[in-house]
């Protein structure tokens, strides 16, 4: 039986492992490749990077990051973040990462999609998609709107229409961000997960909201996805890894409890 | 020494960086007297089947393999490498190297998992291994162990070939082989611990041989 999987997202600004803090801006909380290591050991089934480096020429830094993780762990993880086009993904890749996720620069031009997966194959390539709840109109059937730059600007986009897109153009997995749950540790943007999920044939991970793991439980459950995106959760110490597999664990959830 | 046969078919670095943390000797090479030197052949692989046999055949690798299997060196094909190991695919009708009997067939569409939801096609992700005949390569894995599968095709070799089989919509054969050969549909070298005991394993009956 597929297991559902739990995925941290450890975002990384030249090169050191950053949180954003609500009012406070982004607080460097860490090593990134140390906080890879030991969520590894704690059993997480796959690892996201979030590359914020905003100048590029900092870029090669994250480069370093990649080949150190990829010595050192052996699970699959991806890196997000700044991938324009497809000589950006080789260069991920051939770091040692298993994927990479591409995210506004996939709304700009859907053909990097298409690309990325011709040269690589579907399942190195995951689409990002930040959504943003907007209600219903005619431009935006389902309610939910595409939105880039962390949710500062609205695509006119349905986030349907996109998920559906994305699957056709060949992407391998969607990871799916409420910008409305998002930080709220109020748990995952149910309707939205489940509205996705049931309309694509590629895997869908459900991203922002978790604050406690009944959320993750509820997400691969009524959400219908098939990982779990968490963050602050457990980059400050609330729950490990462990903890929160075992919870699924024993709430029925087919999760890996030992590795 | 392991080699890591090159031959084109994607990224052969995510084996060559488990066996450098297992601290095993080992390179990636297409030369054939680096091949016929070493101890023991890693054939990864990810792609199609169709262009990797033909980049294995205009290296004229597909013989050195054959010769070298036959000759008792111990082989381990992984994912792709582990599907053109049998006699045919259906992926692009490829006929492969025929060293274990078998096919390599592609999962069905209508096909439905535990709670009769459609599959995904590739079946992605962490899934167990039910080992059904005891042999070297998983000395110290627990019975029903996970590991990381990605793949739109699965090997369907003659039953006495079939070690390990995983379930995905129908059950597949995920292990196979016999002693010095055998051959992986998942990744061991993405599949945490318990996949880098499998190449400890490979790697120490080698040296044994």
């Amino acid at each position: 039986m597929l297991c559902k999987r739990v995925i941290p997202c450890l975002d990384v600004r030249d090169g050191k492992l950053t949180k954003g803090v609500r009012f406070k801006g982004n607080v460097d909380i860490g090593d990134p490749v140390e906080s890879a290591r030991r969520y590894y050991e704690e059993g997480a089934d796959e690892i996201v990077f979030y590359d914020i480096t905003a100048s590029h020429e900092r870029r090669g830094i994250m480069l370093k990051v990649v080949e150190k993780v990829a010595s050192q762990i052996f699970i699959p993880f991806s890196v997000g973040g700044g991938i324009g086009s497809v000589e950006d993904m080789r260069q991920v890749l051939l770091a040692g990462a298993e994927k990479v996720s591409v995210n506004s620069a996939a709304v700009k031009n859907p053909q990097i999609i298409s690309e990325g997966a011709e040269a690589f194959g579907s399942q190195c390539i995951v689409v990002g998609m930040d959504v943003l709840w907007v209600g219903k109109s005619k431009l935006i059937p389902s309610g939910y709107e595409i939105v880039i730059h962390g949710g500062r600007k609205r695509m006119g986009i349905d986030a349907l229409w996109w998920a559906r897109e994305v699957e056709r153009l060949g992407a391998g997995e969607i990871c799916l961000n409420s910008i409305d749950a998002d930080g709220t540790k109020d748990g995952y943007e149910l309707r939205l997960t489940r509205m996705i999920a049931e309309n694509v044939r590629i895997p869908v991970i459900a991203s922002g909201g978790a604050g406690h793991p009944r959320h993750m439980v509820e997400a691969v459950t009524e959400g219908k996805a098939s990982a779990a995106l968490i963050a602050s959760i457990v980059h400050f110490g609330e729950y490990s890894i462990y903890e929160l597999k075992k919870y699924m664990y024993e709430r029925g959830v087919p999760v890996r409890m030992s590795w | 020494m392991i080699v890591i046969i090159d031959y084109f078919a994607g990224n052969l670095t995510s084996v060559k960086r488990g066996l450098d943390y297992l601290k095993i000797p080992c390179e990636i090479t297409s030369d054939k007297t680096r091949i016929k030197k070493s101890m023991g052949i890693i054939f990864p692989g990810v792609g199609a089947a169709g262009s990797a046999m033909r980049n294995l055949r205009e290296q004229g690798l597909d013989d050195v393999l054959k010769e070298e299997v036959e000759r008792g060196k111990p082989l381990l094909g992984i994912c792709l490498g582990c599907q053109i190991v049998l006699d045919y695919s259906e992926e692009n009708n490829t006929p492969c190297l025929g060293l274990i009997p078998g096919r390599c067939v592609r999962f069905s569409e209508g096909l439905e998992d535990e709670w009769g939801k459609r599959i995904n096609i590739p079946h992605m992700g962490w899934n167990q291994v039910n080992i059904i005949k005891k042999n070297p390569l998983f000395q110290g894995v627990p019975q029903d162990s996970n590991f990381y599968f990605v793949h739109s095709y699965y090997p369907s070799p003659e039953d006495a070939f079939v070690l390990g089989k995983t379930r995905y919509g129908i059950e597949f054969c995920s292990v196979m082989g016999r002693d010095g050969l055998w051959a992986l549909q998942f990744h061991p070298e993405k599949s945490g611990r318990i996949g880098l005991t499998i190449l400890k394993n490979f790697y120490n009956y080698c040296k044994e041989v």
